[in-house]
C-alpha cells in the first residue's frame, strides 16, 4: 500500500512529461495562447489587509497549470503578500486577513474550513533566504515527508534521493547526507529548500525571491532548475530581477501599490506592455 | 578635511579620556581584588584541608575527624532532583511565552513576574517552602529542599528558554509550517533543535546558581549528621554544612568548612565552563 502510493506519486510526474512536451511545440507557434491554458489556481477579487491597511486590491488572475508565473513590481506592492495568501501563511498573524476567492480544484482555499496542513502540502513555498532546519541534509528533506506519509526506510531513501536529484543537488550531497544542512553553501541550501518542498509532492510551488540572496552562478542553477520543475509543477515566482522574470516566466503579472496592473505572456509584457505604468517600471523609470 | 592640524578641543578630549579610563580601571581593579581575595583564601584554606577521607567519611561530631561524604551526596541528590523538577516546567513555560502569544497581556504579565522571581531573595523562597510544605508535613525533608531549589532554578530556565526561542528567526518557523507541519511539530522538531544549546546553557547556569544556595535549604532540607538517601527526611548538604561548621568553635570543623567551600566553588566553576563552551559552540 505504501509502496503503491509512492509509485503513483512518481508515475504522475512521468506521465505528465509527455503531453507537456507536445504543448511545448504548440507553444512555439502560438506563444500568446499558451498562458490561457487550464488554470491550476484562480484568484477572484482578492483583497488583503494588514490591520486596516489594504495590501491587495481586487486582484483577479489565474496561475495556469505547469507554467511559470512571474510576479514583478516595486517593493511593497503586494507581490509577496499574494504568495502568502496562496498557502495561508498569513494565518499565523491574527492582524492579517484576506477576502475574495482563491479557487483550486473547485474549492475556495482561503475559506474557513480548509485544512491548512493539507493545503500547504499541495502548495509548497520556498523563501527568500535559505532556511535549512538544524538537522542533517537527509532529515531536512525527510521532515516534510514524515509529516504526511509513513514510508519504510527504503522508500524514504528513494524519496530523498528523488527530491535531491530533482533539485539538482544529489551529486553534490550524496556522500554527506548525514552532515548538518547548515554546512552547505547558500546556493546549495536554497536548492535543499527546494528539494524539501518538492519531496512532499506538491502541485504548486511558490518561490519568494529565491535567488536574491545568491551569487550569479547559484542563481543560474536555480533558474535552470525552475525550468526543469515546470514540467511537473505549477510555479509562481516573485522576483525583483526583471531579466530573471523574462528568462523563466511564461506569464508575467505586474503589481503596483497592491493592484494587479497588467498580466500577460512574458514576451508581451516586456516588449509591448499595454499599461503606461508597466512600461515605466520595466524601462526603469521607477521602482 | 585636514587631519593633521590639532583639533581645538583635542587636548580637552584627551584629558577627559584619560580621566574616564583611569576611573574605569580603578573600578575594575577594586572588583577584581575582592574576587581574587575570596578565591585565593578559599583555595589556600580549602587545599590545606583537602584529603581523600573527605569523600569517604561522614561529617564528624565536634572535635573528631571526619569527611563530607554525606553532605556531598546529599547536595548532588538535591540538585539533581531540583533540575529534574525545574527543567521540564521551565522549558514548557518558556515555550508558552515565546510561541503562544495569543494573550499578549497575560504573556507580558508572566514575563514581568518571572523577572521578579529571577531576582527574588532565596531566603524568601525558603520561607515559602517552609510554610507550604515543611510546616504542614511536620518535619524538614529533602523533598522540600529540592522543591525550594527547583523554585529558584525555574525562573532562570523560563527566562533563557523564552529568550533563546525568541531569537530563532521567524523564517525558520514559517519554513516548517509551509511544509504543512502542525505547530507542535514545528516547535518540538525544529525550534527546540535550534534552541537546544541556549536552553541547556540556561539549565546549567541555573544549576550553578542553586549549587551554592544555603538560605532555602536551612528552612527545608536542614542537615543530617548521618548518611541518608531518604528525601522524605532531613538530608545533609554542602551549603548548610559549611554554614554550621564555619560558625562553630572547632578547628576540625573549620577545616571541613573550607574544604567544602573549595569543592563547591570547583563544582560551580565546572558547570560554568561547560555552559560557556556550549554557548561558544552555538555561536559558531
Amino acid at each position: 500500500m505504501k509502496g503503491k502510493d509512492m509509485q503513483e506519486g512518481r508515475s504522475m510526474f512521468v506521465a505528465s512529461a509527455q503531453p507537456d512536451q507536445r504543448q511545448n511545440q504548440t507553444q512555439d507557434k502560438r506563444e500568446a495562447a499558451a498562458v490561457l491554458e487550464k488554470p491550476c489556481i484562480s484568484i477572484e477579487n482578492l483583497d488583503f489587509f494588514y490591520n486596516d491597511r489594504r495590501a491587495l486590491r481586487n486582484v483577479t488572475m489565474t496561475l495556469p497549470e505547469r507554467k511559470v508565473t512571474g510576479i514583478i513590481g516595486p517593493s511593497g506592492c503586494g507581490k509577496s503578500t499574494l504568495l502568502r495568501v496562496l498557502n495561508r501563511m498569513y494565518d499565523l498573524y491574527p492582524n492579517q486577513r484576506a477576502s475574495g476567492r482563491v479557487i483550486m480544484d473547485g474549492e475556495n482555499i482561503i475559506g474557513p474550513d480548509v485544512d491548512v496542513s493539507l493545503l500547504r502540502r499541495r502548495i509548497g513555498m520556498v523563501f527568500q533566504k535559505p532556511t535549512p532546519f538544524p538537522m542533517s541534509i537527509y532529515d531536512n528533506v525527510a521532515f516534510g515527508v514524515r509529516l504526511h506519509e509513513r514510508l519504510s526506510r527504503a522508500e524514504m531513501d528513494e524519496r530523498v534521493e528523488w527530491a535531491l536529484s530533482s533539485a539538482a543537488l544529489w551529486e553534490e550531497v550524496r556522500d554527506i547526507l548525514r552532515s548538518p544542512a547548515t554546512s552547505l553553501s547558500g546556493g546549495q541550501q536554497q536548492r535543499l529548500c527546494i528539494a524539501r518542498t518538492i519531496a512532499v509532492h506538491p502541485e504548486v510551488i511558490l518561490l519568494d525571491e529565491p535567488t536574491s540572496a545568491l551569487d550569479p552562478i547559484s542563481t543560474l542553477r536555480i533558474e535552470e532548475l525552475i525550468d526543469e520543475l515546470k514540467r511537473n509543477f505549477t510555479i509562481a515566482i516573485v522576483t525583483h530581477n526583471l531579466q530573471q522574470a523574462a528568462r523563466i516566466a511564461d506569464q508575467v503579472a505586474f503589481f503596483f501599490l497592491g493592484e494587479l496592473v497588467e498580466i500577460g505572456p512574458s514576451a508581451q509584457i516586456f516588449t509591448a506592455p499595454k499599461e503606461r505604468r508597466t512600461q515605466e517600471y520595466i524601462t526603469g523609470r521607477f521602482g | 578635511m585636514n587631519l593633521r592640524t590639532p583639533h581645538p578641543r583635542g587636548r580637552y578630549r584627551k584629558r577627559v579620556n584619560v580621566i574616564a579610563l583611569g576611573l574605569a580601571s580603578i573600578a575594575t581593579a577594586l572588583g577584581l581584588v575582592a574576587l581574587v581575595l575570596i578565591l585565593v583564601t578559599t583555595l589556600l584554606n580549602g587545599a590545606a584541608a583537602l584529603r581523600p577521607s573527605l569523600f569517604t567519611e561522614l561529617t564528624p561530631p565536634p572535635g573528631a575527624e571526619g569527611g563530607l561524604a554525606n553532605a556531598l551526596f546529599g547536595s548532588l541528590v538535591l540538585i539533581f532532583v531540583a533540575v529534574l523538577i525545574g527543567t521540564p516546567i521551565g522549558v514548557l513555560a518558556g515555550t508558552y511565552l515565546a510561541e503562544y502569544n495569543t494573550h499578549p497581556r497575560l504573556v507580558g504579565t508572566v514575563r514581568f513576574i518571572n523577572d521578579i522571581l529571577l531576582s527574588a531573595p532565596s531566603i524568601v523562597i525558603g520561607l515559602f517552602v517552609y510554610q507550604v510544605i515543611v510546616r504542614p508535613s511536620g518535619h524538614f525533608s529533602g523533598w522540600a529542599g529540592a522543591i525550594a531549589l527547583a523554585l529558584i532554578l525555574l525562573p532562570v530556565v523560563i527566562h533563557t528558554t523564552d529568550e533563546t526561542m525568541q531569537l530563532i528567526p521567524l523564517s525558520l518557523r514559517e519554513a516548517a509550517l509551509a511544509l504543512g507541519a502542525p505547530k507542535w511539530r514545528m516547535i518540538t522538531q525544529v525550534i527546540y533543535r535550534a534552541a537546544r544549546a541556549g536552553i541547556l546553557t540556561g539549565v546549567l547556569l541555573g544549576t550553578a546558581r542553586i549549587s551554592g544556595e544555603t538560605a532555602p535549604l536551612l528552612f527545608t532540607a536542614l542537615n543530617n549528621q548521618y548518611w541518608s538517601t531518604d528525601l522524605s527526611g532531613p538530608i545533609a548538604n554542602l551549603p548548610v554544612v559549611i554554614f554550621q561548621f564555619a560558625l562553630s568553635p572547632y578547628d576540625s570543623w573549620h577545616g571541613l568548612a573550607w574544604a567544602g567551600a573549595l569543592l563547591l566553588s570547583l563544582l560551580v566553576l565546572l558547570v560554568s565552563i561547560v555552559a560557556r563552551s556550549l554557548l561558544r559552540e552555538k555561536a559558531e
